[in-house]
């Protein structure tokens, strides 16, 4: 198992771990935090996967992608974390109506 | 070379029009509005331009930078992309004039309108125009931010609730999309749709790529049983916004899945075609009976998206030429006739303060021109002729029947009734008189005038439909579009 | 475009333009509205007889216009068009002069003749499609366009019918639509030839096509009123007056009728249809049809509702001609198709006139009414008495080559059939026209209206008495040329010897 195995799997792993969390979790932030480590779990996976020879340097078109798809997650998560304020305000808890206590 | 360059001028400019637009609306916000409507006329006859172009020259490729792939992006326009752009201007013209009237007692919502609509707007051109699966992914999260910063425009606690969903869900499926990217350029190093088309072959990892992609681009579609963000989301925005959401930008990832699939996933696909087309029935036959069941208007409207797209995935167990371009031209014609749908129902709603269907007291004599866009627009979702969903309705019939596939003739026939239920049911009760005469607000003729226009155009996709499927044919992204059996 | 191709679509536009004309008009300017109406109507008749005029004179009439791939939208004027043009154009006229004084003072004329237009427009195109992709499309049009006519008054009671009617009818165009384009997966075309185009078709198509022609009979049957689809048309008597005599006498009933016999004749062949077996059990279900009116129209009070009952019988004699599969006998079909919407449209006149002027919607309300009203009772009278059969009126001419017909292609129990059902239409009719005549009238009508010192307004009984001598001209003068008979036997001359 190289290394580069390693990371992908664990990017994976990362992702499924996410995916559980934002489907299960109640609170906004809580979903808001498990999309992050789902972006990141996809990034270990692009960039683990980037070195496709054995030897020599890795290939540098993933790592563009990861930078790329990290920008975008942040401005999805401040998107996310304006949204989920306002929900608050709006509505007083920081969930949406089919996970609410009542 | 050169005239294949100057039709993708044109497509240059589609995207960088609307991003300058938006960019000077938001920098110039008491100048939003006419900036927004400035900039969507020239985005549409920048539109035409193309459309122009690419008649004379045929498909064309285009290198950003003169940077060819697989290590440049390029964009590609053909027939498909043809007809998905023209149906997003004409949409998104008509949303862009219905919007200053809609908005004239509202000039923070107004203002804060133009950028984000202008920001999708060159999201989904941009999505038509690419030929880079990961050029593709920024596009579909711009579309994404910007449709749900749209959809919580309207402030309202169901607005935000509804917007939020949609957020997670769109964002969990742009991630679903990249995973599978990043399998595909681990396997072959390429990103290019072109490339990638000549190289693919069944391997586990073009396995993977394809469920993952599949199932991010379906949530994004809303494909039952993924559906359950969409009718919040889409009944509880304001009018226009919702009309943009269901007409365009729930077809921007039908438009991706198809177009991967016709290059890359069609010859691997094997039973997920038919796992499709039962999902697109159930899409169909859900979103119809839960449609019946509604009280509000928009709420019924927006299941009747759901049931809707079903159509669309019909195509994907039949995959021959002629499904696939049924379902394009039902994707065009569901576009106009929804939106027709739900500017019609912000008129109601602007007009009565509510929008609850057994209370539609007299609606008909006091704005005949929306409920007559609305029944028109229901005349397409029925499929009843002259209308292009009754062109799209019948191709795809042809061609289930030809291959013995009751299954999918069924129910298109079975739609097509329930979708005769719930519109009529609306028409109905527009003609009779409620128990409390409610008092009206006095609506502009011309929101009025564009919803009627709209539907129209729906019907009128009826009576011209050798062209657009002439057009659809430049580049024969679809296949050989079959005439007799 | 020559004549010959601006013909059809001019015949078209001259209801659709006036009828768009008029939804864009507000509904104050009734003068305008009633000259559109009647412009339009007058132009109409004066085509279609200059038509008329051209194809006996051995002119063609057609256009053909790209629709889908591979299919286009054809419109053909022959003979069987010209006999559905005329009924319709015709009576089209007189309806609207009919229902300009019916409607006098009731809201939203403007919608009502928009739409009314509207259904001119769809009939017609269903008249003169020469695919049946067009037939069906004209078909489907008249359903949509018929909907708000039937729920034009408003009422909750109107809302219900207009649902029940919608189910039926949107239930048939989709067994319609179902049938034909499996018929065009399986036959390649879709274009209507006389003696039908699916002779060639292998012998191992021939259940798929059995399970076609009853796609398309059920289809078309729920407009024809056939048992058991005929449930909307009672229902639909909510409508007012004008809309029950269109209805019933001109376009939906007579659309299925129509579509059944260009079914039978031009897309299956006649003897083909035979050959395939299935012309027997039509009959049948003709007949059944038949009596099963006729039985339930017994027991009607309410006078509209008869008639209605009367209709699902009466229309059916024309898919029973169609059936029996001999040519005398589609000569007494085919003529059929005018002669009943002559006589039943006189019926529903004098109906509407009885409603409007004295309040009667009853059987039971109607004693000694021939005395209140005795122009527009005798015009009932002759439409009473040509459903019973009595000649000379029209409905003697059907009878008697149905009879003739049936007993030429070996089918003698139809006469059964047709004794039965004259029997029947004479035991619902004759009790009205004695209550009408030799009873005493009531102290006071339910709601009276007067019209000064004639018996009701003019527009309301110039319409019954015009298709009342029409419909005892057509029985009477039968065998001069230009009648319905005439063209009826050209008709079947047509399909069963071709030259």
């Amino acid at each position: 198992m190289t290394a580069a195995l390693w990371y992908a799997l664990a990017g994976v792993g990362l992702f499924a771990l996410g995916l559980y969390a934002m489907a299960v979790h109640r609170h906004l932030l809580r979903k808001i935090l498990a999309f992050n480590v789902m972006g990141a779990g996809a990034f270990l996976v692009l960039a683990g996967l980037a070195r496709r020879a054995p030897e020599g340097s890795a290939d540098p078109v993933p790592h563009a992608l990861v930078i790329t798809g990290i920008v975008v997650t942040v401005a999805a998560t401040a998107l996310a974390l304006v949204l989920m304020l306002r929900v608050r305000e709006a509505t007083g808890a920081a969930a949406l109506p089919e996970d609410r206590p009542d | 070379m050169a005239s294949a360059v100057s039709a993708l001028g044109w497509g240059v400019a589609l995207i960088l029009l609307p991003l300058t637009g938006a960019v000077l609306a938001f920098v110039l916000r008491p100048l939003a509005t006419r900036v927004g409507v400035g900039t969507a006329l020239a985005t549409t006859l920048a539109t035409g331009g193309l459309a122009l172009a690419l008649v004379e020259t045929g498909s064309g490729r285009y290198p950003i930078g003169g940077w060819e792939a697989p290590l440049g992006i390029a964009l590609a326009a053909d027939g498909l992309s043809l007809l998905m752009l023209a149906m997003t201007a004409a949409v998104g013209l008509a949303v862009s004039l219905y919007v200053p009237g809609y908005f004239r007692d509202k000039p923070r919502a107004s203002a804060d309108f133009w950028p984000l609509w202008l920001f999708l707007w060159a999201g989904l051109n941009g999505l038509y125009l690419s030929a880079d699966l990961f050029n593709l992914y920024v596009t579909l999260e711009l579309i994404g931010l910007a449709a749900v910063a749209l959809a919580a425009l309207a402030g309202s606690a169901d607005a935000l609730a509804g917007a939020m969903r949609y957020l997670l869900v769109s964002l969990v499926g742009s991630l679903f999309y990249l995973l599978g990217v990043a399998l595909l350029y681990h396997a072959y190093g390429s990103l290019d749709i072109a490339i990638l088309a000549e190289q693919v072959a069944a391997s586990p990892p073009v396995w993977a790529a394809l469920g993952l992609i599949t199932a991010g681009l379906l949530l994004k579609t809303a494909l039952f049983p993924l559906h359950f963000w969409l009718p919040p989301a889409h009944a509880s925005a304001a009018a226009p916004v919702s009309a943009l959401l269901s007409a365009l930008v729930v077809k921007g990832s039908f438009y991706l899945l198809l177009r991967l699939w016709l290059t890359l996933f069609g010859a691997e696909a094997g039973g997920l075609g038919t796992l499709l087309g039962l999902l697109g029935a159930g899409a169909v036959l859900w979103g119809s009976l839960q449609a019946l069941r509604q009280t509000r208007l928009k709420l019924l409207i927006a299941y009747s998206t759901v049931a809707q797209l079903g159509y669309l995935f019909l195509a994907f167990p039949l995959a021959t030429g002629l499904a696939w371009g049924a379902a394009v031209y039902l994707a065009l014609a569901h576009a106009l006739a929804k939106a027709a749908m739900f500017l019609a129902a912000g008129n109601i709603l602007m007009f009565g303060g509510h929008d609850r269907i057994a209370d539609l007291d007299r609606v008909a004599q006091r704005l005949p021109l929306s409920v007559a866009a609305f029944a028109l627009a229901g005349v397409s979702i029925m499929g009843l002729p002259p209308s292009g969903g009754f062109v799209g309705k019948w191709l795809l019939l042809q061609e289930a029947i030809a291959q013995g596939a009751w299954g999918w003739a069924a129910v298109l026939v079975l739609g097509g009734l329930l979708a005769a239920a719930y519109v009529f049911r609306v028409i109905g009760y527009a003609f009779t008189q409620a128990e409390v005469p409610q008092e009206p607000h006095a609506v502009p003729a011309t929101l009025g005038w564009i919803a009627f226009l709209l539907a129209l155009g729906a019907v009128l996709l009826g009576l011209v439909a050798p062209q657009p499927l002439a057009l659809l044919g430049i580049g024969a992204p679809l296949g050989e579009i079959g005439t007799a059996p | 475009m020559s004549w010959s191709a601006w013909a059809p679509l001019a015949v078209l536009a001259s209801s659709l333009v006036p009828g768009l004309v008029i939804f864009a008009l507000p509904e104050s300017k009734r003068r305008t509205r009633t000259a559109l109406n009647l412009g339009g109507a007058l132009l109409k008749l004066g085509l279609i007889l200059a038509i008329l005029w051209g194809v006996s004179e051995g002119q063609t009439y057609g256009v053909r216009l790209p629709f889908l791939p591979g299919l286009d939208l054809a419109l053909r004027i022959g003979p069987l068009s010209l006999l559905f043009l005329v009924l319709s154009a015709g009576l089209w006229l007189v309806t609207t002069i009919y229902a300009v004084g019916y409607l006098e003072g009731s809201p939203h004329r403007r919608r009502f003749f928009g739409f009314f237009s509207l259904c001119v427009t769809a009939t017609v195109g269903v008249a003169m499609a020469d695919n049946l992709l067009t037939f069906v499309i004209f078909y489907e049009l008249l359903s949509l366009a018929t909907y708000p006519l039937v729920v034009h008054r408003g009422t909750e009671v109107a809302r219900r019918a207009g649902q029940i009617y919608l189910a039926y009818t949107i239930l048939g165009g989709a067994l319609l639509l179902l049938g034909t384009v499996w018929l065009y997966t399986i036959a390649g075309t879709l274009d209507f030839t006389p003696r039908g185009f699916l002779e060639r078709l292998p012998e191992s198509q021939h259940p798929a096509l059995v399970g076609i022609f009853v796609l398309l009979i059920a289809g078309l049957g729920v407009k024809a009123a056939l048992v058991p689809f005929h449930g909307w048309l009672p229902q639909a008597m909510v409508a007012p007056a004008p809309v029950s005599a269109l209805l019933h006498a001109v376009a939906v009933v007579k659309a299925g009728a129509f579509g059944i016999v260009v079914v039978v004749y031009d897309v299956f062949g006649v003897e083909f249809a035979a050959s395939l077996g299935v012309t027997t059990p039509l009959a049948v279900l003709a007949s059944v049809t038949i009596i099963y009116g006729s039985l339930r129209a017994l027991f009607q009070d309410d006078l509209k509702r008869r008639l209605a009952f009367s209709t699902v019988s009466q229309v059916s004699y024309i898919a029973l001609g169609v059936a029996v599969a001999g040519p005398i006998a589609a000569i007494g079909g085919v003529v059929h198709l005018v002669h009943q919407g002559l006589m039943k449209i006189t019926l529903f006149f004098c109906a509407g006139n009885l409603a409007e002027t004295l309040g009667i919607h009853k059987v039971s309300e109607m004693n000694g009414v021939g005395r209140r009203m005795p122009w527009t009772m005798a015009a009932f009278t002759v439409g009473a008495l040509g459903m019973i059969g009595v000649p000379p009126i029209a409905g003697f001419v059907s009878k008697w080559y149905l009879g003739l017909g049936a007993l030429e292609a070996n089918q003698p129990w139809v006469i059964l059939v047709l004794a039965g059902s004259s029997l029947l239409n004479a035991a619902y009719f004759l009790p009205i026209l004695h209550a009408a005549w030799f009873r005493e009238p009531p102290k006071s009508w339910p709601e009276e209206q007067r019209f000064g010192s004639a018996e009701t307004g003019w527009m309301l009984l110039l319409p019954p008495l015009v298709t009342a001598a029409l419909a005892l001209g057509v029985g009477l003068f039968a065998s001069m040329p230009f009648t319905p008979l005439e063209w009826a036997r050209l008709i079947a001359e047509l399909e069963f010897y071709p030259r």
